[in-house]
């Protein structure tokens, strides 16, 4: 495909951290309007990734190509293309515990696009109505709602100033089962409703094969698969087949001393 | 590892640590300058710092003017200099306590407080996800907490010398029977502008350095409650230290020899 599709490409992208070589040059090409799902162990760099992606890290070496623009560099240029078109829900909620929480999914534009409070707030109830948040929520603290909640409230932070771009940094870690579902449709609904490309990261399979259209294994610092999620069953990819079937034995050996 | 390279690397891992902590200051007082200010956080923090912190500021300050005015009568009582106590309590509340004593209590409750909120902040990346929504951290968080502890540690301190004298006068009068309107008579004959500006000088830096601390501290803190702990702990301590060696600098520059 040629380059110029692409709304996001990734190239040979290198990052260090301490002692450790986390990323040792990661391929990765998203078409507009897709939504590529990155799986990978815990510790595995996909957090590190997505940094570097969207500008909150620098990379050592290789390129992030967005629109045809290289923003690698991370000029404060850079990050203003980057931020101004994308939207990220952190792997923690990340909300804002001093604030309310239609100010904290109000927060872009009362801080960076000068709404009215009054236009601010409206925007943010209409955000919290999206994710199927009730307007009392409104008024509460983040510390006052449950973890689905707050990842509830997260995702209509992102998806509040109608990003072109998102990325999700494991959105369905620590809930149960039927809130992880529950998140999963909200991202595919918002996703599409958007028509925003996306970047998702998760160590959930059930998840993973919901909101992908597309998935990429990481391990060792570079993607080492890439197909569609009906694919991954039969990857002949021994380290795929490992994660996906969630088994302690095979090639990824998890640095686990032995007593 | 022989002392000499021990030596040399303390030295040298203390000159980075100055030079990081000067480039944090250069930024969080450029960004007081460049685009968008916010008045409402600045305007917070003026509160809780300024306002909150007027109780225990005062209380230091009345405490201080009492036990100074009997030391000083104390010991001026050995040349017969004690009609003199109203003038060397109140320069050396002006000049030197007020400002130090208020910055060391503020050192104590809002650089901590600086440190422990950023710092959770930033564990908990919400000073990261504050960078995704457009809004730089630095502008937010840093630079109105430097500008408003820089702004209101003078006014802070100008309060703790009026109580500072006012605690001197308690005891001048009412224990060591001086007669209220001569001390402050005296007083205010004696007080140059000087001494007080020169006090409220010394506070508007010593509440810039310790805001910058408190903010860099946290800012750069990492490895969850327990890095926010030391941030914090680190933060106290470096402000109470920049507190007190820069007042001797300063002193030092306004009181030629
Ligand atoms: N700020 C940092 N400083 C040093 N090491 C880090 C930092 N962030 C992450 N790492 C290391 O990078 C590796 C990958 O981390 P991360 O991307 O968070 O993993 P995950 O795949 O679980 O999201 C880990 O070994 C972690 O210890
Ligand atoms: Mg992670």
């Amino acid at each position: 495909m040629a380059k110029t599709d692409m709304k996001i490409s990734v190239r040979n992208l290198h990052k260090k951290l301490g002692p450790r070589q986390v990323l040792r040059g990661i391929d990765l090409d998203v078409a507009k309007g897709q939504s590529l799902v990155v799986i990978g162990g815990s510790g595995s760099g996909k957090s590190v990734m997505l940094k570097c992606i969207i500008g909150l890290m620098k990379a050592d070496k290789g390129e992030v190509v967005v629109d045809g623009r290289n923003i690698a560099r991370h000029t404060e240029a850079d990050r203003r293309f980057m931020t101004k078109q994308s939207g990220m829900l952190f792997q923690g909620s990340a909300l804002f515990d001093s604030l309310r929480i239609w100010e904290n999914v109000a927060f872009r534009l009362l801080h960076a696009e000068k709404s009215s409070r009054k236009a601010a707030q409206k925007k943010a109830m209409e955000c919290l109505a999206q994710v199927g948040l009730a307007p009392e929520v409104g008024d509460l603290t983040p510390s006052e709602l449950s973890g689905g909640m707050q990842k509830r409230v997260s995702l209509a932070r992102a998806i509040a100033s109608d990003p072109q771009i998102l990325f999700f940094d494991e959105p369905t870690t620590g809930l149960d089962p039927i809130m992880a579902d529950v998140i999963n449709n909200l991202i595919v609904e918002r996703v599409k409703a958007l028509g925003a490309t996306a970047i998702s990261i998760t160590h959930d399979m059930a998840s993973a094969r919901k909101i992908a259209d597309e998935i990429a294994m990481l391990y060792q610092g570079c993607i080492i698969w890439r197909g569609k999620p009906d694919e991954i069953g039969n990857s002949d990819n021994p380290m795929v087949d490992q994660f996906v079937n969630g088994r302690a034995e095979g090639p990824i050996t998890m640095s686990v001393k032995h007593v | 590892m022989n002392i000499f390279a021990a030596t040399g690397n303390l030295t040298l891992d203390a000159l980075r640590e100055t030079g990081r902590v000067s480039i944090f200051a250069g930024q969080g007082a450029l960004a007081w300058f460049s685009g968008p200010f916010y008045w409402r956080a600045f305007f917070g923090a003026l509160v809780r710092i300024g306002f909150t912190s007027l109780p225990v500021v005062g209380l230091t300050a009345i405490f201080t003017g009492a036990a100074l005015a009997l030391n000083i009568y104390d010991g001026s009582l050995r040349f017969n200099a004690e009609t003199f106590l109203p003038q060397i309590l109140s320069v050396s509340i002006v000049r030197e306590l007020g400002p130090v004593l208020a910055a060391l209590m503020v050192a104590g409750r809002c650089s901590s407080a600086m440190a422990a909120e950023i710092g959770t902040m930033r564990v908990t990346e919400q000073v990261d996800a504050m960078s995704t929504l457009a809004v730089d951290p630095f502008k937010y968080l840093i630079a109105p907490r430097i500008l408003a502890t820089t702004l209101v540690l003078p006014l802070l301190v100008l309060t703790a010398d009026i109580i500072g004298i006012y605690g001197g006068y308690l005891v001048s009068v009412y224990a060591l029977d001086f007669a209220g309107p001569v001390y402050i008579q005296n007083i205010s004959e004696f007080i140059e502008a000087r001494d007080v500006v020169t006090g409220l000088i010394k506070a508007g830096v010593f509440g810039f350095l310790i805001s910058v601390m408190g903010c860099y501290y946290g800012y750069t803190s990492s490895g969850g409650a327990q890095g926010v702990g030391s941030a914090t702990r680190t933060a106290v301590v470096a402000s109470a230290v920049v507190v007190l060696a820069s007042n001797y600098l300063l002193t030092s520059l306004f009181v030629q020899v």
